[in-house]
């Protein structure tokens, strides 16, 4: 073991020879020039994301500016969206994203941390891997295939049994939110099949905070007295809470972008409605389904521009859940007091 | 001390001793069902993917042979076509996307967890938020924009480049959770040795997060392998055989997405054949890696 | 080394092999005259979705006749217009005609459009107990989908049906979510027949549809008829009859109910062909043809290409292609469902390719 100063203080006139025949001089400025190179790199590296995302948001931007000036405000109001007339209104594609990703987040969250909780407090060693590795290959799944199988299992399910279940046996159809007619294709379908689709993001990071959270911590709390999910409530959970809300991050940003699973299934129908059973739109889905072939040019500006108010809906939902968690920070650390 | 026997509890003793085993019962029960909703969690979870990995394998099966990884496409009608070339593609641009995407991603993650806490790192935090949930196929018209346009053809590099522009913030994101969660002791105990910071990272750091920051990795990997929207104009894809860097390339969720697509049966069966093939791929990718990172240690478990 | 620079070791090596792997054969498309020789890709062109299937079947047999390999990628018709205008394709395909501000702005100078097979629009419908073959006229299909006729026992569907159990159920229309040729060519009809659509909706590849859901793709609206009850939809010959799906008769302008078939397509371009000018650039429709027999929704579906191209080896791969095409691939068009079309304008089609030269083009 060396400990440079006592070395030095103690040892006789002659420096002691070290590994690779460099002397301390030497080698404390060879670590501190490496140690900038390194600072250097990741620093580069992490100054990438920025510069890309600004990039997208110029290129975006530039492109759409068009239609934005032309429409203004009433492009973030209007649900008129007629390519042969020119008039363009992202209003129920904006909605549509916001619901549907609210949906699936609320939906995923609390199956994925059972899932995760399962995995590190419950499952015996050799269930882990396998398990984990499973609601892992959920992601891998290419969203057509998710597409695919929510037309012909999902949305048959739910027109011919789910929806007549709330509706009618649970007498919930009196709700607005539950009311009119259903085809199948609905924003409800949308939100479950992103739910499936954001569930692993959540889950997978969820399960490695979770395996992380040091086992005397447990243990202190075992030894206390706790139950166990006393000892998952006071004693793992808030350790984990900021990865796991990382986890949900992830998800939502998936949730926010996903286009063909959505499109197979939402009806993509320019309509706003209070009801989760009519047929809507998203922008990611509007932008991929019309990119291919918008011909002219204020068509084109205007899914540009759907694209820049995208990136703005991703800011103001990421700068929300930012907050939020900082809140849960200083919640947790005025508990602790 | 006196060693009297077992003394007669006081009534306030025993009053203590009711409320414990009260409220002793009330927490049995209270774990007993939540035990039961994390279990059912579980289950509900394992659910769709055993439904949809029927579904796939009842569809696909009956396509997936060997003249599937060894020919080429076939049009419709003709029998014995195969999807070679796009496996080889859909290969070649994770490579390329890994190649770019993963020093990237694990340097910013890095540098996120080092510099926690400044102003500098809680942008680059919130903006690789924000970059993970732009469509897909915005990245891909950005890279056709600034890859494709300018140098007059579609390539297998644009495609590699744009599914590492949609990895990035993903690994960012995963290595700086991981790398959080490595007890500063041990950070510590590394630099009072007389390492440096750089060494610190690479070898004692890295290693420890590893099996984490590769869970990250392949969930990415396991997003871009299935993703179209951004090849549809970078790569463009190629019904021919093609290795080449600098040309269109054939890749799975391309050929899946125009076969399925297709009016034609026998096409739509590769389509399923395919979907189920690249799940396999990606399923053998995670094991390759979680075998070749394997720790020795396990992570986080000690204190 | 430890195993995070293992795996981007591995990465790494996995690029830089398949760079540096030759290709099987010769440098690929940069040099025109070497292509044709050896195996390189010869020609890239990306485009309309509808006829991917004949053009890769004609693509397929044309490699293994000649040895040119041409690489083409359903991308959709507005995505072919954008990359032969910016000159990222050798050719591009279309449904839809380009428009007079879109030529203007293509790169390489002046676009020829050659139409190269026929397409329809058949109108298909799921309702358990109506027969097949049901009778639709025009002004009936245009208010079905302006959401003005809403049950299928409406008595103008009865009328033209007598005899058929029309349910008094709702109808449920389903249009595409995405812009297509499809949707192009039966907008440009309802336009045709119906003064009130022509008026409120117009024609495009992509609409503002007065009522219905919208379903990607052919296939995506023909999974949602065979799933859903109750709907009328709009899908391509080929899907129609490839997935099995009932499909209406309509009446054509000669007021005869006709079925659509290879034959009564091929008949709406002969009968209209008559009335295309001598020097036509091709960019015609032939919705509701005067024919007897004719087919009411054909609609032809055109390659792309200069007039001028600037580069002499591969504008002559892409003519000898054209050539062959136009004669040779007909059949291989039949048997897939696609219309090839009438001799006459084959051969008129010939001299407007020969008139394709390498120029200096901008």
């Amino acid at each position: 073991m060396r400990t440079e100063g006592t070395a030095a203080a103690v040892a006789p006139a002659a420096p002691p020879a070290r590994a690779g025949g460099f002397s301390l001089a030497e080698e404390i400025v060879g670590k501190a020039v490496g140690d900038r190179v390194y600072i250097a790199v990741i620093t580069g590296f992490a100054l990438m994301v920025p510069l890309l995302l600004i990039l997208i948001f110029w290129e975006v931007a530039l492109a759409g500016w068009p239609a934005m000036r032309q429409f203004g405000f009433s492009f973030l109001t209007s649900s008129e969206w007629d390519p042969v007339r020119g008039q363009f209104g992202a209003a129920s594609a904006i909605f549509g994203t916001v619901v549907t990703s609210i949906l699936a987040l609320v939906i995923a969250t609390p199956l994925a941390l059972g899932v995760s909780i399962f995995l590190s407090e419950y499952a015996p060693r050799w269930l882990r891997q396998p398990v984990a590795f499973f609601v892992d290959l959920l992601a891998a799944i290419p969203s057509v295939v998710y597409g695919l199988w929510g037309i012909f299992v999902l949305i048959p399910l739910l027109r011919e049994h789910v929806v007549p279940f709330i509706r009618d046996t649970l007498h919930l159809g009196v709700l607005p939110i539950f009311s009119g007619p259903s085809w199948g294709n609905s924003v409800f379908a949308a939100g479950i099949i992103l739910a499936i689709m954001v569930l692993p993001y959540i889950a997978s990071v969820s399960r490695e905070v979770l395996l992380a959270v040091p086992r005397s911590q447990r243990e202190a709390a075992m030894a206390l007295g706790a139950t166990r999910w006393e000892t998952i409530q006071k004693a793992v959970l808030p350790f984990a809470k900021s990865g796991i809300i990382g986890g949900i991050i992830l998800g939502l940003g998936r949730a926010l972008g996903e286009t063909m699973a959505v499109t197979m299934l939402i009806g993509n129908k320019h309509e706003i409605s209070a009801s989760l059973f009519a047929p809507g739109y998203t922008m990611a889905s509007l932008i991929a389904n019309e990119f291919s072939e918008a011909s002219g040019d204020l068509h084109l500006a205007a899914l540009m521009a759907v694209g820049f108010v995208l990136l703005l809906v991703a800011l103001i939902v990421n700068a929300v859940a930012r907050w939020l968690v900082w809140q849960v920070g200083r919640a947790a650390a005025g508990g602790a007091r | 001390m006196s060693m009297a026997g077992p003394q007669r509890p006081t009534a306030r003793q025993r009053a203590v001793a009711d409320r414990t085993m009260k409220t002793l019962r009330r927490r049995r029960v209270v774990n007993g069902i939540m035990t039961g909703v994390i279990g059912l969690a579980a289950v509900i979870t394992t659910l769709p993917l055993l439904f949809i990995l029927f579904h796939l394998v009842r569809e696909g099966s009956s396509a997936v042979s060997v003249d599937f990884f060894t020919r080429m496409p076939k049009p419709p009608g003709e029998a014995g076509g195969g999807m070679a070339n796009a496996i080889v593609g859909s290969l070649i641009i994770i490579g390329v996307a890994c190649g770019i995407g993963l020093p990237i991603g694990v340097g910013a993650g890095l540098y996120l967890a080092e510099f926690k806490g400044t102003r500098i790192a809680n942008a680059v935090r919130f903006l690789a938020d924000v970059l993970n949930g732009l469509p897909s196929i915005v990245l891909g018209i950005f890279a056709w924009q600034f890859l494709v346009k300018p140098l007059g053809h579609f390539s297998a590099l644009a495609g590699g480049v744009a599914l590492a522009a949609m990895m990035i913030p993903m690994i960012t994101r995963t290595t700086e959770e991981m790398v959080r969660l490595v007890p500063t002791s041990l950070k510590e105990a590394a630099m009072a040795l007389g390492y440096s910071r750089a060494r610190t990272a690479m070898t004692v750091v890295l290693r420890t997060a590893t099996a984490g920051i590769v869970t990250g990795v392949l969930v990415s990997v396991a997003r871009i392998a299935g993703e179209t929207a951004p090849l549809l104009f970078t790569a463009l894809g190629n019904q021919f055989w093609s290795l080449r860097l600098d040309q269109p390339i054939a890749a799975l969720p391309l050929q899946i997405f125009v076969y399925s697509n297709s009016p034609y049966d026998d096409w739509r069966q590769l389509a399923w054949a395919g979907s189920l093939v690249l799940i396999a791929v990606v399923f053998i990718i995670s094991v390759a890696a979680r075998f070749a990172t394997r720790s020795r240690v396990g992570a986080g478990s000690h204190d | 080394m430890t195993a995070i620079p293992r795996l981007l070791v591995a990465a790494a090596g996995i690029g830089f092999l398949a760079a540096c792997a030759p290709d099987s054969g010769s440098k690929g498309s940069t040099t025109g005259a070497a292509a044709g020789a050896g195996s390189g890709i010869a020609l890239t062109g990306a485009g309309a979705s509808f006829p991917q299937p004949i053009y890769n079947k004609w693509f397929s047999d044309y490699a293994a006749a000649k040895g040119v390999k041409i690489n083409y990628q359903s991308i959709g018709s507005g995505g072919g217009v954008r990359q032969i205008s910016e000159q990222t394709v050798d050719f591009g395909a279309s449904d839809a005609p380009m428009s007079d501000e879109e030529m203007s702005r293509a790169k390489g100078g002046p676009i020829l459009h050659i139409p190269t097979v026929l397409g329809a629009d058949v109108i298909t419908y799921n309702v358990p107990g109506v027969p097949a073959q049901l009778k639709l006229t025009g002004p009936v299909i245009a208010d079905i989908f302006l959401g003005k006729i809403k049950k299928w026992n409406d008595p103008r569907i009865a009328t033209l049906n007598p005899g058929a159990a029309l349910p008094n159920s709702d109808m449920l229309v389903v249009h595409r979510s995405d812009g297509s040729g499809t949707t192009f060519i039966f907008s440009d009809y309802l336009s045709a027949v119906s003064p009130e659509w022509a008026r409120v909706v117009g024609k495009g590849k992509e609409v503002k549809w007065p009522t219905g859901i919208g379903a990607k793709g052919n296939e995506g609206v023909a999974g949602q008829v065979k799933q859903t009850p109750g709907t009328i939809a709009y899908v391509e010959l080929a899907y129609a009859k490839q997935n099995n799906l009932a499909y209406a008769s309509i009446q054509n302008a000669a007021g005869n109910f006709v079925q659509p078939t290879l034959e009564t397509i091929y008949a709406a371009a002969e009968s209209a062909a008559p009335n295309i000018p001598a020097n036509t650039d091709y960019r015609i429709s032939i919705v509701n043809a005067p024919g007897a027999n004719a087919y009411p929704i054909a609609s032809f579906t055109w390659l792309l290409v200069y007039k001028n191209p600037s580069d002499p080896a591969k504008a002559r791969l892409l003519t000898d292609f054209l050539r062959w095409a136009l004669t040779d691939g007909s059949a291989a068009a039949r048997a897939l469902d696609f219309g090839p079309l009438p001799p006459a304008m084959a051969e008129r089609l010939k001299a407007r390719i020969d008139s394709i030269a390498p120029g200096s083009g901008t």
